[in-house]
């Protein structure tokens, strides 16, 4: 009896309340993903790892010499980079650029909705963040939850953990960050522009060779950006070979499963009480949610400017969907539309805009990678 | 932490230029890779017939 209470006499819990707030933290993280349906294949796996790896003497993180199956996992598929690049695969095998390829002008969108991430790494600088630690905390500008593991562990941040909760919890929040930005952006009058859509096809041809082009382009000019916009495009020409049917349902479902499942739950070993709880953490929430704020103001404004010149005027609101959180930000960006007129169908140019920059956001993070100097 | 760092600000600069301006570069030569790929391989009938 005395060798099983042994543990818990050991544990001081004068010192240990660090572990109780993080259980809460953990808890709060599962409500979300049941009851409010957040991001719930990241958060929930999260929020029980928190719970996991905060638990006195836990048997899953590294003890003293004992290695935790949890770290294990994070050396074999998270500082390795390798976890994040094969979800890209699933991610590739989901987007189609059709909407992007019939209206390559949407691209422009993606760039400019990446302004975010620029602008946080200024702050985040200027906060007296190391330029390693700006640079990671910047990413979760990009609204893409690999891109940021990617560079925060190309960096080896010392906030990995703080930044992937705030990439995934505010993609969750993308349907109400976005709207409250794009009102103080825009005029009702702005709003209320029409966009008609004029569908053009797209041959089988160029669907094909758009992938291969793109990791070609990405390699000459942003060559850190390879390995990820490769796996991403990688997964796109899966799906659109036409040959491999089975190999992209595959990577959509089974394989973006299983990754989704395992980064969830090794993520959360930088989730240990003593390097989470700090007041840095509560910095990055705030620059993740700039970031955010940032972009979506980047492309919206970034429309207006077009519109000057523009004959046929473009709904600024479009410039929102810039950012790279599909397909969220496109359907924030349609139903906005059409609260504001029922007959403004905005979902397709949006959808454009967000598949851009899905890509805009994976080069905004190669181009981190190759300009910030550590 | 929480000590403004002036200096650090004004050398990130260059980089958000930089970033920006690259960023632009990229997604300029692919929308010009979109746009040539439309040219050399238009829609043929079976396309259509997929797309529908």
């Amino acid at each position: 009896m005395e060798q099983l209470f042994s543990n818990l006499l050991a544990i001081d819990w004068s010192t240990q309340w660090k572990m109780v707030v993080m259980w809460i933290i953990g808890g709060v993280l599962i409500y979300l993903a049941i009851k409010k349906d957040m991001e719930p294949a990241l958060l929930l796996p999260m929020g029980f790892g928190a719970i996991l790896v905060n638990l006195p003497f836990s048997g899953a993180v590294t003890q003293g010499v004992e290695e935790g199956p949890i770290d294990v996992l994070f050396n074999a598929g998270i500082a390795n980079e390798l976890f994040p690049l094969l979800l890209f695969i699933g991610i590739g095998a989901m987007i189609d650029f059709g909407p992007l390829l019939s209206n390559p002008k949407m691209m422009l969108f993606g760039a400019a909705a990446q302004f975010g991430i620029f602008f946080t790494l200024s702050l985040a600088s200027f906060l007296g963040f190391e330029p390693k630690d700006a640079a990671s905390i910047a990413i979760i500008g990009a609204a893409d939850g690999p891109t940021s593991i990617f560079v925060s562990q190309f960096f080896k941040s010392n906030y990995v953990g703080p930044i992937i909760i705030a990439a995934y919890s505010y993609m969750a929040l993308v349907p109400i960050i976005q709207p409250a930005v794009i009102k103080i952006c825009t005029t009702k009058k702005e709003r209320l522009i029409r966009m008609p859509y004029r569908p053009k096809s797209v041959s089988k041809t160029t669907k094909i060779i758009f992938p291969i082009v793109i990791t070609v382009v990405a390699g000459i000019f942003a060559p850190k950006s390879v390995a990820l916009v490769g796996f991403l495009m990688f997964g796109n020409l899966i799906r659109e070979c036409g040959v491999l049917n089975s190999l992209s349902e595959s990577a959509q479902h089974e394989l973006a499963n299983l990754v989704t499942l395992l980064l969830g739950l090794t993520v959360s070993t930088k989730m240990q009480a003593e390097a989470f709880l700090s007041l840095e953490t509560l910095m990055i929430m705030g620059l993740g949610l700039i970031a955010f704020i940032f972009d979506t103001a980047g492309g919206v404004i970034f429309a207006k400017i077009l519109n000057i010149f523009l004959k046929e005027k473009i709904n600024p609101m479009v410039g929102a969907a810039g950012i790279s959180a599909f397909p969220m930000s496109s359907r924030v960006v349609h139903k906005m539309g059409l609260e504001e007129d029922p007959q403004n169908f905005l979902l397709m140019h949006a959808a454009a805009a967000n598949v851009a920059g899905q890509i805009a956001s994976v080069v905004a993070g190669g181009l981190i990678l190759t300009l910030v100097q550590i | 932490m929480m000590n403004f760092d002036v200096d650090a600000l004004l050398k990130s600069l260059p980089t958000m230029g930089w970033g920006m301006l690259g960023i632009f570069m990229v997604i300029g030569i692919i929308m010009l890779i979109i746009w040539i790929l439309g040219k050399v391989f238009p829609v043929r009938k079976e396309d259509n017939k997929e797309n529908k």
